[in-house]
C-alpha cells in the first residue's frame, strides 16, 4: 500500500491547496499518471504519481490546504488486497493556503510556542532575531498561524518596527495571497535566500551562432511549422550536453552539502505573460532529438499560459537555463535558483563586428554566462563550460 | 475563404498566445509581437496555428510579413488563395 503525498515543489513550498482530483477511489493508475491538480503560488500543478496501482481512497479534499508530506491518497499495488478499514486519519485542513518559506532543508518544523509566545518557524525566529523584529507583531501564514520566514520577510519590506507596538499595522483581514501577488512572494523568498546564502560567481563568453542559425535556416526551409525548430532548443540541446562534462554545475547543494545528479533536467525560465516567472523542467534534456525537445519546450510554453504545469517538472530541475530571447537585452548575469548550483544564461542573439582570420566580419553573436555556486566549483570550470557551450553550437549538426 | 474569414482566425489565434491582451484595441499597422509581447515560441505556435486553419504553408522567409495585423491579412489572404 503506497502514499500518494503533497509534493514538494521546490524548496520554498510549505503547503499546497488540493484544488482537483483527476482520480477517484478505484480508479486503475499508472507510474507517472496525473492524479491532482495542487495551487500553489507557481500556479496550479498537477501532481503525478510514481506508485502504480488502484486508488484505495482519497484521503483530502479538494479545497483544503495541507503541509508538504500529507497523505493525499492511498494507493494499493496490483495483487494488494482491499483495506477493510481506512487506517490512517483525514488530512487535516491547514487555516492558511500555502506561503513559500525559504531555507527550510526538509518539512518545516513549527515549534510549539512557550506560554503566551508566538508560533514561528525556526527560520523566520533567526531571521526575526537577526533583524531585531518582534515575532508577536508579524502576522502569521504558516501552519496553525505560525510566522514562517517569509512573513517575516514581508514584515521588514513594509517596514515593521521592533517592539510591540508593531501589532498595529498588521491588517485586520488574514493576508490571502494568490496569483502574482502569491508568485512575487515566492521569487522573493527564493531569490532572497539565494543572495544570502549562496556564493555566486560570474563567467560571460560571447558565442558564434552564426552556423546554429544558418543550420536552422536549412532545417526549417521544407518543413511544415510543427516541424520547425527554434534557436532556443539548440542551445537547450547544447547547455545539457556540455553539462554532462561538467557534473559539479548539475545538482543540488542542501544543507552546505553538494550532491551531484546523474540525470539533466534543465529548468527552462518562462516569463509569465502579465508578469511572474517559472522555470518547469525539461527531463533528460541531453538525451532528447531535437524535434522532441522543441515539441517539449512548445507544449510547456503553452502550459505555462494556461498555467498549468506537472510536479516533476516543477520539483526537480538540477540547473537553470534563462535565455532572454529575440527582443531581450544583450545578456544577463542570473541568480541561482536554491538548492541548485548554476544557472546558465542567453543573451539575444545580435549581428556584431567579429575578427574571423584577421578580417572584421558579421557575425551572429550570443553572449552566455554563467552563475555558478562558488561553494561547489571553480571559474575555470565554469569558463570551459561555457566554451564547451560555444563548441557545440559551432557544430549543429551533431547537436 | 474571404478576408474577414481569415481575419477572424489570425485575431483568434493571436488570442490564443496573448490571452489577456484587448484586441480591438489593437493597432493594425502596428507590430503586433512588440505590441503583444509574444515571444519567439509564442509566435512559433501562432504560424502553425495559422498554417493548420488555413491550410497554409507560412516559409519562414515570410516571418516579415507577419509583422502587423495588416500586412499579416494581406500575406494570408493571398497565400489561402493560392492553395484553393
Amino acid at each position: 500500500m503506497g502514499l500518494f503525498r503533497m509534493p514538494s515543489l521546490g524548496a520554498d513550498m510549505e503547503a499546497g491547496t488540493l484544488v482537483e482530483w483527476l482520480k477517484k477511489a478505484g480508479d486503475k493508475v499508472a507510474s507517472g499518471d496525473i492524479v491532482a491538480v495542487v495551487e500553489t503560488q507557481k500556479g496550479a500543478i498537477e501532481i503525478e504519481t510514481f506508485e502504480a496501482g488502484v486508488i484505495e481512497r482519497l484521503m483530502t479534499e479538494v479545497g483544503q490546504t495541507v503541509p508538504v508530506g500529507t497523505p493525499l491518497a492511498m494507493i494499493r499495488a496490483e495483487g494488494e488486497k482491499a483495506l477493510a478499514e481506512p487506517q490512517l486519519p483525514p488530512a487535516k485542513t491547514m487555516p492558511a493556503p500555502a506561503i513559500p518559506s525559504a531555507p527550510m532543508p526538509s518539512h518545516p518544523a513549527v515549534i510549539a510556542p512557550p506560554a503566551g509566545g508566538v508560533k514561528a518557524s525556526p527560520a523566520a525566529r533567526k531571521f526575526a532575531a537577526e533583524h531585531g523584529l518582534d515575532l508577536s507583531g508579524i502576522e502569521g501564514t504558516g501552519p496553525e498561524g505560525a510566522v514562517v520566514f517569509v512573513d517575516v520577510e514581508a514584515a521588514l519590506q513594509r517596514g515593521v518596527s521592533a517592539g510591540p507596538t508593531a501589532g498595529a499595522v498588521v491588517a485586520a483581514e488574514p493576508r490571502k495571497p494568490s496569483g502574482l501577488e502569491g508568485m512575487r512572494a515566492a521569487i522573493a523568498a527564493a531569490m532572497a535566500r539565494s543572495k544570502r546564502e549562496i556564493p555566486h560567481y560570474y563567467l560571460g563568453h560571447a558565442a558564434d551562432i552564426t552556423a546554429s542559425l544558418e543550420w536552422l535556416a536549412a532545417h526549417n526551409a521544407d518543413r511544415a511549422p510543427v516541424e520547425r525548430l527554434l534557436f532556443g532548443a539548440l542551445l537547450l540541446k547544447a547547455v545539457a550536453r556540455a553539462l554532462g562534462q561538467f557534473p559539479e554545475f548539475n545538482g543540488f547543494c542542501r544543507d552546505g552539502r553538494f550532491e551531484p545528479t546523474k540525470s539533466i533536467h534543465v529548468g527552462m525560465a518562462v516569463a509569465l505573460r502579465g508578469g511572474g516567472l517559472v522555470a518547469p523542467a525539461i527531463h533528460d534534456a541531453d538525451r532528447l532529438p531535437l524535434d522532441r525537445l522543441m515539441g517539449q519546450m512548445r507544449d510547456l510554453a503553452n502550459r505555462v499560459r494556461a498555467g498549468r504545469f506537472r510536479s516533476s517538472e516543477m520539483a526537480d530541475p538540477t540547473v537553470t537555463l534563462t535565455s532572454l530571447g529575440e527582443r531581450g537585452a544583450d545578456w544577463v548575469m542570473p541568480v541561482i535558483y536554491p538548492p541548485q548550483v548554476a544557472i546558465l544564461g542567453a543573451g539575444s542573439p545580435a549581428t556584431e563586428p567579429w575578427v574571423v582570420e584577421g578580417k572584421v566580419v558579421p557575425r551572429q553573436i550570443c553572449h552566455l554566462t554563467l552563475a555558478a555556486d562558488h561553494r561547489v566549483s571553480d571559474g575555470h570550470r565554469g569558463a570551459l563550460l561555457l566554451r564547451a557551450i560555444a563548441d557545440l553550437l559551432r557544430a549543429p549538426e551533431q547537436l | 475563404m474571404n478576408r474577414d474569414e481569415i481575419k477572424t482566425i489570425l485575431l483568434q489565434e493571436i488570442g490564443n498566445i496573448a490571452p489577456e491582451a484587448d484586441l480591438t484595441s489593437l493597432d493594425p499597422a502596428a507590430d503586433f509581437r512588440e505590441e503583444l509581447d509574444i515571444d519567439s515560441i509564442g509566435f512559433l505556435n501562432l504560424v502553425i496555428a495559422l498554417a493548420e486553419r488555413l491550410k497554409v504553408p507560412i516559409p519562414e522567409k515570410d516571418y516579415g510579413r507577419l509583422r502587423t495585423i495588416e500586412s499579416a491579412l494581406g500575406y494570408l489572404t493571398a497565400a489561402a488563395g493560392q492553395q484553393s
